[in-house]
């Protein structure tokens, strides 16, 4: 029998439901694994062994009295350390955050734990969701499972390495300019970003309030889509979430593919990116038609200057949201301040790492007087641009196709310029400029053996054709089914 | 050169954010590099086009206004650095 942290959430669901299996013995064996693999990986801030092992408890209750509460009922999981958890430290990545215990859960969090579903611990991130390969988390850098001498992608990265590990069954990220699709790309798992208002953002810690997402990782679409039937729909508590029916995602993705539409950008085919990413795409691109779809070319001709809008309008909004961190209600205080102005000038300086201070800095930049109309007022302007350019393509196609990242999983410490770094994200930031859903899959691996990202791009809401693409994908291909060497034991 | 030094140091006030003199100096170079990038976005013809806040219209989000029990006093003054009571005590604000 393989081992319970091999196998998908809803393989092991089924072994629950059979009673071949407790959710005690696979919370157990994923703390051992947490244990054993994690001073290598590096993906958790924080292991709730305690809290797991009660829920798990709890989990084999209810299913022996044979009343689950669902598929994730008894699951182990694992939360980027942005979203708020009751009673158990949040930190965001942040020292400024290192000792901050929410007081209460975010509505994501609250309602996987009314599914049952068993937290294994918070995991990490770049310093308030500000990176592309958490080597901005104020305390470590997550390794990537597939080669320990590359970052695992970001800022969702703990996220990423974790479900790739096996290290969580699901975990849950937050995806804000490509946060979720881009480590997914750079670790081999599958990460979707949600429509904008599919998923709410109560409690979760604000970056940029009109891009910020909440979504999943996991080992295949069908995960995927247990975790999003939770997740997902309005929330009273969130008044940007949108009113709008919640399909059965694991009834569509029986449906196939024939006849889709599929629409190619040019714009996300660039000098300069990595030729077996390219190949791999049009590899996939061939396969999904032999499944019954129909490629043809589109064109968003704005795609160049979606990642020019972005670093206006996201830290624009952040340096508004960070003036919540101010030493007052919540915390670090720095010491020895002469007035009320000198402690939050002093507190923030200490409390704050290089990349979010220069976002801070930008941010207040462009919205400073004199700068206003001539960098945020144009980025929104041009954000209309390349959301139109999506809705006209979306008259023709049902599905974009594209790479998720123009590269693989880099070296740690090799992108040292903040403009470089910035770079990865020139597929994934539009989609969160439009506010549409985006999901990146394996779709393929470099003859080193590193991860390549398949990036599909939907009509808004439309989650349920992107859970479709993806399963009928993977049921023709076998690329999520790699394991990364980093337990030594290929299987 | 698109921001110069005492830009950096204006820009640091407002932010409420102290800086060291070195940096000043890297936040005024690398604020460069990346405003020199987003000065692409002149050449975008956007007249006659309106800004997007939000990618889905969402507006006036209307509820009842009935009473809801909130968060007990303890738990929000949990994490407070520094609390007299049941209020946060902050450093001096008004001269004497």
């Amino acid at each position: 029998m393989a081992a319970l942290a091999a196998l998908t959430v809803h393989e092991l669901s089924a072994r629950y439901r059979s009673g071949q299996a407790t959710p005690t013995q696979a919370v157990t064996e994923y703390l051992a694994r947490i244990d054993a693999l994690d001073p290598q990986v590096r993906a958790f801030l924080t292991v709730t062994r305690e809290e797991a092992l009660r829920r798990a408890a709890l989990a084999d209750a209810r299913f022996k009295a044979g009343t689950p509460r669902g598929p994730l009922d008894g699951v182990p999981i694992a939360l980027k350390d942005v979203l708020c958890t009751r009673g158990i430290r949040s930190t965001c990545g942040s020292k400024i955050l290192e000792r901050f215990v929410p007081p209460y859960d975010a509505t994501v969090v609250a309602r996987l734990f009314e599914a049952g579903a068993v937290l294994l611990g918070k995991l990490n991130m770049d310093e308030f969701a500000m990176g592309s390969s958490t080597e901005h988390s104020a305390f470590f850098t997550t390794r990537n499972p597939w080669d320990l001498a590359r970052v695992p992608g970001g800022s969702s990265g703990g996220a990423a390495a974790a479900v790739a590990a096996d290290l969580a069954a699901l975990s849950l990220g937050t995806d804000t300019g490509g946060s979720i699709r881009q480590p997914a790309a750079f670790s081999g798992v599958l990460g979707m970003k949600p429509t904008y208002g599919r998923v709410s953002r109560y409690g979760v810690i604000a970056f940029a309030s009109s891009l910020d997402q909440v979504g999943p990782f996991a080992k295949d679409a069908e995960d995927a889509a247990l975790m999003l039937q939770t997740i997902a729909g309005a929330d009273p508590m969130d008044s940007t979430s949108v009113d709008v029916p919640v399909p059965d995602y694991r009834a569509a993705l029986a449906r196939g593919i024939e006849g889709l539409r599929l629409g190619v950008p040019a714009e996300y085919f660039i000098d300069g990116m990595d030729p077996e990413v390219e190949q791999a795409v049009r590899a996939a691109i061939a396969t999904l038609e032999r499944l019954g779809a129909r490629a043809e070319p589109v064109s968003l001709p704005h795609t160049e200057y979606g990642l020019a809008a972005y670093y206006v309008i996201a830290p624009a909004e952040a340096s508004s949201n960070l003036a919540r961190y101010d030493g007052v209600k919540y915390g670090l205080r720095a010491a020895g301040a002469r007035d009320l102005i000198d402690m939050y000038s002093k507190t923030r300086a200490a409390g704050f790492g290089a990349e979010v201070k220069r976002r801070v800095m930008l941010g207040t930049y462009v919205l400073s007087a004199g700068y206003y109309d001539a960098y945020y007022g144009q980025a929104q302007k041009v954000r209309t641009l390349v959301r139109r350019d999506f809705e006209r393509a979306f008259e023709r196609v049902d599905l974009i196709v594209a790479p998720t990242t123009p590269g693989v999983a880099f070296k740690m410490g090799e992108k040292e310029d903040p403009l470089q770094m910035y770079l990865n994200d020139i597929f994934t930031i539009p989609v969160n400029l439009a506010g549409l859903p985006g999901v990146s899959i394996p779709g393929g691996f470099t003859h080193t053996g590193l991860p390549i990202g398949l990036q599909l791009i939907g009509r808004a809401f439309d989650e349920a054709m992107l859970l479709r693409a993806a399963h009928a994908y993977q049921q023709a291909t076998t690329w999520h089914t790699r394991k990364p060497p980093v337990d030594g034991t290929p299987r | 050169m698109k921001i110069s030094l005492a830009d950096v140091e204006h820009v640091a006030r407002l932010a409420r954010l102290e800086l060291s003199a070195a940096e000043k100096e890297r936040m005024r170079r690398e604020l460069d590099g990346i405003l020199s990038y987003i000065d692409k976005l002149r050449a975008v013809d956007t007249s006659g086009v309106e800004p997007t806040s939000h990618a889905v219209p969402v507006t006036n989000v209307m509820r009842d206004d009935t009473e809801r029990p909130s968060l007990p006093p303890e738990d929000m003054l949990a994490n407070a650095p520094d609390r007299h009571g049941e209020l946060f005590r902050v450093p001096r604000i008004i001269e004497e």
